[in-house]
């Protein structure tokens, strides 16, 4: 196989500067409000999102869960449209909504043909500032999001185990409150909440416009200064200052028990460093290692010594959540295989660790990582949503394009020996919540 | 052939895009028939392979061959073992996934032109001579036991096998494709080998390619991947007997929100009311915000966080199904709506404004399907498995805009049958009484 693979890495080496992106477009408006054009032509279609730099950890105390009750209520419409109307007209237009919330930012979508553009920023820039909400709607509502709530986390033990252990991964920063809410708060949410959490994010200077697909960037400039542009700017927008972490001096360690687990497992996350505005190479290495570690079992360094030699695992992963504002996590997890326990699991886990921050890592396997990443690059042209996605989901967290642009040159710029340093820092059980999930009838105990 | 769709008229609001897909038909020198759309603007192919049969080829008592065999073929593949298959796909950068359902297995590979021979010389030793080494074969089982044993307390899973069960008996379709953990548990490595050996023939094979490739190149590339498959495979089963009654069936389980699966029997795909019931099933649960379902059972009361129905047109067999999940002591009422919803579609029909939003939002929404190279090449594996014709893309929205108020509310009469929509409730669900 070797005269394959030198193959294959020669050839590839050369591809870049031969591909030709998807031009990106980029400007503000006069109230703040940053545009982002991908285009992409293939297609008569258009992906028009707006993302608000406004999620779960900007929650005011005691009301979590409202930025995404929020997100449900935005479709209620507005004096000029009726609750479901937006919904109703995209549909009626052959076009696809929805939304989503995270801990970062709230972002609104419509995909449909290109030639109903105008009609999109005509609904989504109304809905910014002119939502009408009534008690009806938010108790409805707020019935709908507990049912989300149940379905989602309430009926799933691996869920609430998420819950509880991120709960614990934070031990200030509001990243440890789960975005959809804690029940007993959730099932309070007012009209009066869902009101002044509205007024005081939702305006042009804390959003972003994002446009991909057979769009010409001045078109979409006319439309968005036609229909954003025109609205007035919060000038009392809170600055983005969430309480931090403070320094994490002791491990913490959870067992969550339930009848209904099946396949228990061990999971550790350790706080880490995220992507910061040009300042990504910590961020970069981060991912080498968690591909290194936990990418591809039949290659990956657990994978390999977990799965393929010892045997003990059934699957393992490493895995790394790039994009946040603020502190974000590193993770491992190991299945084990039948017969083993979570303790023999975890202790191979760590072992297994170990023994690659002495061995090093294997420039072969490294270079393979780099080569793929480079050749998703082509592969991610194919999806114009993913790339709105990545712009989008990039600025609502306080990155640049500059730092999209950049980020795949970091990513091939990071040294075997960034990676070990990167894994030295952040191997840190000072600052890592280990979770055993497991069921009552087969419980190990924690402690050791 | 940039575009792979064109508008052809943008004169009023609501007139539909049309999918203007140039599918060519390929026949390779040995035979090997694909669907082709060529797409030179990025310097990758999409392929997507199926053969039918699948896993309701599973010889009896080997419940769940199938998927275990599809989960071995990049396990290991002639000279190279599993870790040695993957580190020369890694370096190829190309990807493939294999999967096996009822009536088919799929393979979906993507790959770079510049290293496409290579990429299908890989591709083709792991469906050739996969090795099904025996510490795989243990590696892949100890991974599908885990799964089974997971969905054994699942109740969403443990709804729809309930409800298979009830409605297919013996038959496959009664039963989880990834078997039990006995039937797992006893598989061999020659059970493994006879199911390979039954799965992939070209009497059974469909292909769509789209991307950077001519029809000279795919011509080749079929016979350099297909070359020597067997003519034929295992004999196909029988069509399956629907044997479900109307009613509510309960499994006790420990949880907050009981989880719902519903329906009765549906209609074949090759049906003439196919596309009045497709249409017919939009307004009543279909997938986006305006169903009458979501609207009477989410909107208005807050019973859940989503309700849906669809119609499942299998090969072998035909569903017409729903699910809905809500809060124990609130399940009785959403099941109440549902029935109501469907009696009152059953009896009255829709109505002309419900039937033109439905047909603006499917005509529209159809050329928004075609978002990339993978998924086209998936479309036209549907169509060529289910025997349309090549133009079928240019002619499906002027079906759906054909279909009359008469004839939906015809076939609705026909198709909703209240009194034998069977629920599979699973939860703890108050004032809810099984019947027999």
């Amino acid at each position: 196989m070797n005269r394959l693979l030198a193959f294959a890495i020669s050839l590839l080496a050369v591809t870049g500067p031969a591909f030709a992106e998807q031009p990106v477009t980029t400007f503000k408006l006069d109230n703040g409000m940053q545009v982002v054009v991908i285009e992409d032509h293939r297609a008569p279609v258009v992906v028009h999102m707006v993302w608000y730099k406004v999620g779960a950890a900007d929650e005011p105390p005691g009301k979590s869960g409202i930025a995404h009750f929020l997100e449900h209520l935005m479709f209620k419409g507005t004096d000029k449209m009726a609750p479901g109307e937006l919904s109703d007209v995209v549909a009626a237009n052959g076009g696809n909504d929805n939304a989503f919330t995270s801990w970062d930012y709230t972002g609104y979508f419509q995909r449909v043909a290109a030639d109903r553009l105008e009609l999109m920023m005509r609904m989504e820039s109304d809905r910014m500032l002119n939502l009408r909400l009534t008690e009806a709607d938010v108790k409805t509502e707020r019935d709908v999001i507990l049912e989300e709530r149940a379905q989602r986390i309430d009926s799933d033990p691996g869920a609430l185990f998420g819950e509880q252990r991120r709960a614990a991964q934070y031990l200030n920063h509001p990243y440890g409150i789960p975005i959809i809410g804690w029940r007993q708060e959730a099932s309070k949410l007012s009209l009066k909440d869902a009101l002044s959490f509205y007024k005081t994010y939702y305006a042009p200077n804390d959003a972003i416009l994002v446009v991909a697909g057979d769009v010409q960037p001045d078109e979409v400039k006319t439309l968005a200064e036609k229909y954003y542009g025109v609205l007035p700017a919060n000038p009392n927008l809170p600055e983005r200052i969430r309480p931090q972490e403070p320094p994490q001096l002791a491990e913490r360690r959870m067992t969550f028990s339930d009848e209904k687990i099946a396949q228990p497992y061990v999971i550790r996350s350790y706080l880490a460093p995220e992507r910061d505005p040009g300042d990504q190479d910590r961020a970069a290495a981060l991912v080498m290692l968690s591909e290194l570690l936990g990418g591809n079992p039949a290659t990956s360094v657990l994978g390999q010594k977990l799965q393929f030699e010892q045997k003990k695992a059934i699957y393992t992963s490493a895995f790394y959540s790039a994009l946040a504002t603020d502190d974000t996590t590193f993770g491992l997890v190991i299945v084990p295989s039948q017969g083993v326990t979570l303790a023999e699991g975890e202790a191979a886990l760590d072992a297994a660790v170990q023994q690659f921050m002495k061995d090093g890592v294997d420039e072969v396997q490294f270079e393979r990582i780099k080569m793929q990443l480079r050749a998703s690059r082509i592969y991610g042209e194919d999806n114009v949503q993913s790339q709105a996605q990545k712009y989008g989901s990039a600025l609502a967290t306080g990155l640049t394009v500059e730092d999209v642009r950049d980020w795949p040159n970091r990513l091939q710029a990071v040294t075997t020996e960034d990676v070990l340093a990167a894994a030295r820092d952040v191997f840190n059980k000072d600052r890592a919540v280990t979770g055993w999930l497991t069921n009552p009838a087969t419980q190990e105990a924690v402690s050791q | 052939m940039t575009r792979i769709l064109t508008l052809l008229t943008a004169l009023l609001l609501a007139s539909p895009l049309h999918a203007e897909i140039q599918i060519q038909d390929v026949v390779s020198s040995k035979g090997v028939d694909a669907w082709l759309v060529e797409e030179h603007s990025i310097p990758i192919v999409s392929l997507e392979i199926r053969f039918k049969g699948g896993a309701n080829l599973d010889a009896p008592g080997k419940r769940g061959v199938t998927n275990l065999m599809m989960g071995l073929i990049e396990e290991g593949a002639g000279e190279m073992d599993a870790r040695a298959f993957a580190t020369a796909q890694e370096s190829l950068a190309a990807s493939y996934s294999f999967s096996a359902y009822n009536d088919s297995v799929a393979i979906s590979a993507k790959f770079l032109t510049e290293n496409r021979d290579q990429a299908i010389a890989l591709l083709r030793s792991a469906i050739m001579q996969p090795r099904f080494d025996p510490d795989a074969i243990e590696r892949v089982r100890a991974q599908v036991l885990s799964g089974i044993k997971s969905d054994l307390t699942d109740p969403k899973e443990i709804a729809n096998r309930t409800f298979d069960k009830a409605a297919f008996g013996d038959h496959p379709y009664g039963s989880s494709r990834n078997g039990t953990l006995e039937s797992v548990g006893a598989i061999t490595r020659d059970d493994i080998v006879a199911s390979h050996k039954g799965t992939f023939a070209l009497d059974r094979l469909y292909v769509g390619a789209v991307g950077d490739i001519t029809k000279a190149q795919l011509s080749k590339l079929l016979d350099d991947l297909f070359a020597g498959l067997p003519e034929t495979g295992a004999p196909m089963l029988d069509h399956a007997t629907y044997q479900l009654t109307g009613g509510v069936t309960v499994i006790p389980f420990d949880t907050p929100q009981s989880v719902v699966v519903f329906g009765h029997e549906g209609i074949t795909r090759d049906d003439p009311d196919f596309f009045p019931a497709y249409i017919l099933n939009q307004i009543l649960g279909g997938s986006n915000f305006s169903s009458r379902l979501m609207n009477e059972v989410r909107e208005k009361r807050g019973l859940t966080y989503g309700v849906y129905s669809y119609l499942v047109p299998m090969d072998l067999g035909e569903l017409y199904m729903g699910q809905v999940s809500s809060a124990n002591d609130r399940v009785a009422q959403a099941i109440d709506v549902i029935r109501d919803e469907w009696t009152r579609a059953a009896k009255d029909g829709v109505t002309a404004t419900e039937l033109d939003a439905a047909k603006t939002y499917l005509t529209g929404a159809y050329p928004l399907r075609f978002d990339g190279n993978g998924p086209i090449a998936d479309i036209m594996v549907g169509m060529q498995s289910q025997g349309l014709p090549i133009d079928y893309i240019a002619t499906r929205n002027d079906q759906i805009n054909a279909v009359t108020l008469d004839q939906i509310n015809r076939v609705a009469a026909r198709i909703l049958r209240p009194q034998d929509l069977r629920f599979v409730v699973v939860g703890q669900p108050k004032g809810l009484e099984p019947s027999n």
